[in-house]
């Protein structure tokens, strides 16, 4: 039983696990760069989820060869097509973020949380 | 043309927020004339898509041929198309109404601005019309990032408000995606059609269960569900004006709307994990109504107050996707369009107070009325219609949800929206005391009787959706009975 919850599953803790990882950086960390890097890596983590979603034992990448029709000899090409669109979503929204954390550097001085909340309230 | 029409509603904006930029430079009247254009133009195909989806029945639009499930479509059933009208309507109000706000700026920030304003309006369109749950994602994100950019321009303290929506918000379209991911998993398809085919024989299973607690704290994040809200106050308080009004009234609906279809029409509200989610989504609902409500009373700036309001205001609808027989879906679907005019009217009211006095505090702006009469009529429209007294709109949606809640015998709900509303009484009204009844002790100058009090641009939107107010609460069973009741699953009465 361990066999297969390692063998069949193991990808999918570690996902898990990924996951966990950023959004603790996002919650524990007061530095505002390192909740943006807290951000990307979720996203990279249910990105990565789509991906093992599609894979498929003994397939093998989805271009085809000539004389290979069967479905089962290839992976599954969607997720593969929806997470290029969730890549680019994750690439603007760091950029926006950077965009909006040079802002408050040059408004406040400081990219701390609480430093950033002190001089804002002041 | 005709089966063109559903489709310029989401690609005319799109291809004017490209556009924009471009004629920024060329002139200011230009732009400011194109993007009105392109949001009425796409107003105008929603108005003539809804009466032809009322005649005909659902629309379907298959983008390059190819037929789904393989393809993407766009679907226009007549929930889809009266939302559309609104969202559009209350959009291009917002827009005329920004004129005030780029008076004096340079070419690029203008052009930008217009250029984001247009894809807001893009991306919560298309969340409308479209009938693929991965499109909607892809709008989501459109919607909210061009929302983020749009905050940060209203000042030094939006800018951090406008980076906490953005971790925040992020994470919420994040939470929905893992949602599709796995109902992807299950059912292996997209489609919402399909979807709703594939997915009744595994509604037991853990994935679906996952997905709808993943999709519940996503959309109830976007929507600003009670514990979820944080983001909330500083982004509707520092932002400017015009989008305040958007966000508030539009921007916090739609998600309520993607909440609807996938709990109603793609799963089905009576099997599988959706009847203790809507029992999880009222209860919070409801606890939301009464936090929003007292918060606000306890706020001192105006814009603040009424960003509490509209948290306790998306609680109504929560309760009413709840309370889920025939009144509590009609209650909520009214209750949508009613808030989304009442809250952008009385935003649109605090900026002009803003624009012409200075001040942004309740206690300072005493005897405003004289100095801006039809503005606080206005006011005094809306501040009724959030408290819930007839004629005014308010008051029906509110008599639909208790009548649903009594039909369906949830007491509690009753009281939380009979307790709401007289919390709400208590701010406005002390608003009203302020505006209307308070002696003040400084010189009052009575102004010139030929010049308008506000820019006619400003004016105009705010007697509109003041005007809308009442004609909706008046006219409100002639709506009901014939756009709302065939939005609801399983047809009308």
């Amino acid at each position: 039983m361990i066999y297969e919850l390692l063998s069949k599953y193991f990808i999918y803790w570690l996902i898990f696990t990924l996951f966990l990882l950023g959004i603790y950086g996002m919650l524990e960390k007061r530095n505002l760069m390192k909740k943006i890097m807290g951000m990307n890596i979720m996203q990279v983590s249910v990105i990565a989820f789509f991906l093992v979603l599609g894979q498929k034992a003994g397939g093998t990448l989805p271009i085809l060869i000539t004389g290979v029709t069967d479905v089962d000899k290839y992976v599954n090409p969607l997720p593969h097509a929806l997470m290029l669109t969730a890549i680019v979503v994750s690439l603007s929204t760091t950029g926006v973020a950077l965009a909006l954390l040079m802002r408050i550097k040059g408004i406040y001085g400081a990219i701390e949380e609480d430093e950033v909340i002190r001089r804002m309230n002041k | 043309m005709r089966e063109q029409l559903l489709v310029l509603i989401v690609v005319v904006p799109l291809m004017a927020s490209l556009i924009a930029p471009l004629l920024a430079y060329l002139s200011k009247r230009l732009v400011r004339g194109f993007a009105v254009l392109a949001i009425l133009v796409a107003h105008l195909s929603a108005v003539l898509s809804l009466k032809e989806v009322l005649s005909q029945g659902t629309l379907y639009y298959h983008f390059g041929g190819w037929a789904p499930p393989w393809g993407i479509e766009y679907v226009l059933d007549p929930l889809s198309a009266g939302l559309a009208v609104l969202i559009s309507f209350i959009s291009l109000m917002a827009l005329i109404y920004s004129k005030t706000e780029l008076e004096e700026v340079t070419w690029i920030r203008r052009g930008v601005f217009y250029a984001l304003f247009l894809l807001s309006t893009t991306g919560l369109l298309g969340m409308i019309v479209t009938g693929d749950v991965f499109n909607l994602y892809v709008f989501l994100e459109i919607s909210s990032l061009s929302t983020y950019a749009l905050i940060a321009s209203g000042g030094t303290k939006a800018i951090f408000a406008a980076f906490r929506y953005l971790v925040i918000g992020t994470i919420g379209g994040t939470f929905y995606l893992l949602g599709v991911g796995y109902l992807y998993a299950v059912t292996g398809t997209l489609n919402m059609a399909d979807l709703a085919v594939r997915i009744q024989p595994v509604l037991d299973s853990p994935p679906v269960i996952t997905a709808v607690a993943l999709m519940i704290v996503g959309l109830g994040i976007k929507m600003a569900l009670f514990p979820l809200h944080g983001w909330l106050p500083d982004a509707h308080t520092y932002a400017p004006t015009p989008i305040s009004a958007i966000i508030s009234g539009i921007m916090i609906k739609v998600p309520a709307y993607v909440m609807f279809r996938i709990f109603y029409f793609i799963m089905g509200s009576g099997e599988g994990p959706v009847p203790s989610a809507l029992t999880v989504i009222g209860c919070i609902g409801a606890a939301g109504i009464i936090y929003g409500s007292i918060m606000a009373i306890a706020q001192k700036e105006f814009k603040r107050i009424l960003a509490y309001s509209s948290m306790a205001q998306i609680g109504y609808i929560a309760v009413g996707f709840a309370i889920g027989n025939i009144y509590g879906i009609i209650g909520a679907l009214f209750h949508i369009l009613n808030h989304a005019v009442m809250k952008s009217c009385l935003f649109l009211i605090a900026g002009a107070v803003k624009w012409k006095t200075g001040e942004y505090t309740i206690d300072k702006i005493i005897l405003v009325s004289k100095k801006l009469p039809i503005t606080m009529g206005a006011f005094l429209v809306a501040a009724f219609s959030m408290v819930g007294l007839p004629p005014t709109a308010g008051f029906f949606s509110k008599w639909y949800l208790v009548l649903g809640a009594f039909e369906a015998g949830k007491w509690p709900f009753i009281v939380v929206i009979v307790l709401s509303s007289l919390l709400n009484a208590v701010y406005f009204f002390r608003i009203i005391e302020n505006v209307y009844l308070r002696k003040g002790t400084g010189t009052e100058d009575t102004p010139a009787i030929r010049k308008l009090e506000l820019p006619i641009t400003m004016l105009v939107p705010i007697l509109l959706l003041g005007a809308g107010i009442l004609l909706i609460g008046v006219f409100n069973e002639q709506i009901i009975a014939q756009v709302i009741q065939y939005a609801v699953p399983g047809g009308g009465f």
